[in-house]
């Protein structure tokens, strides 16, 4: 059991709780520093994973700390994709400058978006993002001025102050430092007044409202916030894909946003990595799985008889070969997770670390939530 | 004046809640309504919170009418209130509740915040101080870091008496401060109501079911039904009329 004695209130605003942790994130930082010599040939996945941390945060911002549940992510990860691609391609901006011109169309796009969603709550408020997720689709379609249609367009290989970053270690490198970035500007805002109100309003709107906070500003706030960090990792999305299509930034992309976040853990920072993990390596280890266990199965059951190898090997194959496999997988682990740990990923990790931190007198009744019936009329 | 309604009226829809009700309310002193259920007591507090809009009246606030003033401003202005059903962060900790008490004194420095720079730090700092003098004032120091969702009955009622107390305000509202506490906790309601008047001199309007705490606490009782004032007085007095008396037994 390791105790942290505080002794002065400035410890509290730290990021870190206390030189041990800290040390833990330093030792990390080393570790994604090697990864390039160790694994080279999944750089290009987990770059995505940092990508997709960008929009695992923005999205915690909105659904998990303001409470304000988006299905239609995906529209400012196109927004910020095609815009980034515009401004570097057919404008010739340097690409620092096009990525927070890019930032803030998406931004500005998040206030409007915004402002009807003001006046609504809960599942209505979801129906609006799907909405706008639909109509945002359809003008990547149409517009075709900038963003050639349903023709696509490719992207070329970012060039920042004169340097290529046509290598696939270069460009892991600019999407660490974009999540680094983003997770530090978050964090700050998460110990500041207006992570604080975000909060507030997520768990009592009445009573944010009664102590100061104007719902108004801080709604649209969280919208233009979250969908600037979308622009970004919409940028760099796009060199990742390497070619623009209407049809990548679709429902279904939204919808993996959201299942990031409550696999993650809703209402951490932790959560939005984690699931971003997740969602990007499950597709890579699905087809990993695909390529070998069928041939391993059929290894070990022909010990036990030939024949009897060779149909499970064909029954095996024909099964990870279902088109619908990963959808179907993504669906089944979301199901399992809000049955068995609501709390995501990061409450299983919290767990784990109180469980060796207390051993051996963990009790599984520290995480158990005491069920309150208080709230029984809400002004709504 | 610390507070004063003129001919406070609201209509939902066909219903009457509150129909012309007015009052002053001197500075320091402890102001309590009560009445039967549904009387509109809540109403009132809705009202000056500025939840509700009313339909004819106005509420001058030292000096100063806020009968239009947007909802988040009374907090600016030295408005605090408590809740009847709680209306705490549940999953945040004792501590961020409390510092959400200060948001009226902390807000507008986004791109600061982005950074946050060093301004921010000696903010949140400063803070943190006032909030944990309120902390040693409520006798909150055991709960600091738990969170809110875990705590028993009794220590919410506490706590978000104390986020209101984090506002700094002139003028506390509380909403049945001692509905859910057991005597004890009661008693303990009582000294603290007690205190916030005498030693940090604010003005406390509440509405209260629990007489022996009413008479114990307030200076002036207004007696409400069926939103009409019935009368205004001392704790004695307006126990003694016969127009509560009838509102409560249906005599």
């Amino acid at each position: 059991m390791r105790f942290v004695f505080k002794t002065t209130y400035r410890q509290d605003l730290g990021l870190f709780r206390d030189g041990a942790q800290r040390n833990w994130y330093v030792v990390l930082g080393l570790a994604m520093l090697v990864v390039p010599v160790l694994v080279p040939s999944y750089l290009v996945d987990i770059s995505l994973v940092f990508i997709y941390g960008l929009c695992g945060l923005s999205l915690m911002v909105l659904a998990g700390y303001t409470g304000l549940v988006s299905l239609g992510h995906a529209a400012f990860l196109g927004i910020g994709a095609y815009a980034h691609v515009y401004f570097v391609q057919d404008w010739g901006l340097p690409w620092v400058i096009s990525v927070a011109l890019a930032a803030a169309v998406s931004a500005g796009v998040g206030v409007l978006v915004g402002l009807p969603a003001l006046r609504m709550t809960g599942v209505y408020l979801t129906i609006a993002t799907l909405a706008f997720a639909l109509i945002i689709q359809e003008v990547l379609t149409r517009w075709e001025r900038v963003t050639h249609g349903l023709k696509g367009r490719p992207v070329d290989k970012p060039v920042i102050f004169g340097v290529s970053l046509a290598h696939d270690a270069a460009f892991y490198f600019l999407c660490l430092a974009a999540l680094i970035g983003g997770l530090w500007l978050t964090a700050n805002l998460l110990r500041s007044p207006t992570g604080r109100a975000w909060v507030a309003i997520r768990d009592s709107e009445i009573a944010a409202q009664s102590m100061g906070v104007n719902l108004a500003r801080y709604k649209t706030l969280a919208f233009a916030y979250s969908a600037a960090l979308m622009g970004v990792a919409g940028a760099l999305f796009a060199h990742k894909v390497g070619f623009l299509a209407p049809d990548i930034f679709s429902v279904l992309l939204s919808i993996q946003f959201l299942l990031m976040v409550v696999v993650g853990g809703l209402g951490s920072l932790h959560g939005a990595v984690f699931g971003a993990a997740f969602v990007a390596m499950l597709p890579v280890l699905i087809s990993e799985a695909r390529d070998r266990v069928p041939a391993w199965a059929g290894q070990v059951i022909a010990l036990a008889g030939k024949d009897a190898g060779h149909a499970t090997f064909l029954g095996l194959d024909r099964f990870v070969k279902q088109p619908g496999l990963e959808p179907g997988l993504f669906g089944l682990i979301l199901v399992l997770f809000i049955l068995f740990e609501p709390l995501g990923v990061y409450g299983r990790w919290r767990k784990i670390q109180v469980y060796f931190s207390t051993f051996p007198l963990y009790k599984r009744a520290t995480f158990r939530r005491q069920k309150t019936y208080m709230r029984s009329e809400r002004l709504r | 004046m610390m507070l004063e309604a003129r001919d406070l009226s609201i209509n939902f829809g066909g219903i009457r809640a509150l129909d012309g009700v007015s009052f002053a309310m001197a500075p320091g002193e402890v102001f309590t309504i009560i009445g039967p259920n549904g009387a509109g007591k809540t109403t009132i507090f809705n009202l000056i919170s500025r939840i509700y809009d009313p339909t004819q009246g106005r509420l001058i606030f030292r000096g100063q009418d806020i009968t239009r003033v947007p909802p988040h401003e009374i907090a600016r202005l030295g408005i605090a209130r408590t809740f009847q059903n709680i209306e705490l962060f549940a999953h945040a900790s004792v501590l961020q509740n409390l510092l959400l008490g200060r948001h009226a004194h902390a807000r507008g420095h986004f791109g600061e915040e982005l950074l946050f720079l060093p301004r921010v730090r000696a903010r949140e700092l400063a803070h943190r101080e006032a909030v944990e003098k309120v902390i040693d004032f409520l006798d909150l120091q055991a709960h600091r870091d738990s969170f809110v969702v875990n705590l028993p009955y009794g220590v919410r009622k506490v706590v978000e008496m104390a986020r209101a107390l984090c506002t700094e305000p002139t003028l506390l509202l509380l909403d049945e401060p001692s509905s859910g506490l057991s005597v004890e906790e009661t008693e303990d309601m009582a000294f603290w109501i007690q205190d916030i008047r005498t030693l940090l001199g604010i003005t406390v309007l509440m509405v209260e079911h629990d007489m022996s705490l009413v008479s114990a606490v307030s200076d002036r009782v207004l007696a409400l039904d069926y939103g009409r004032v019935l009368t205004l007085g001392t704790p004695r007095e307006v126990q003694e009329h016969p127009e509560v008396v009838k509102a409560y037994l249906g005599a």
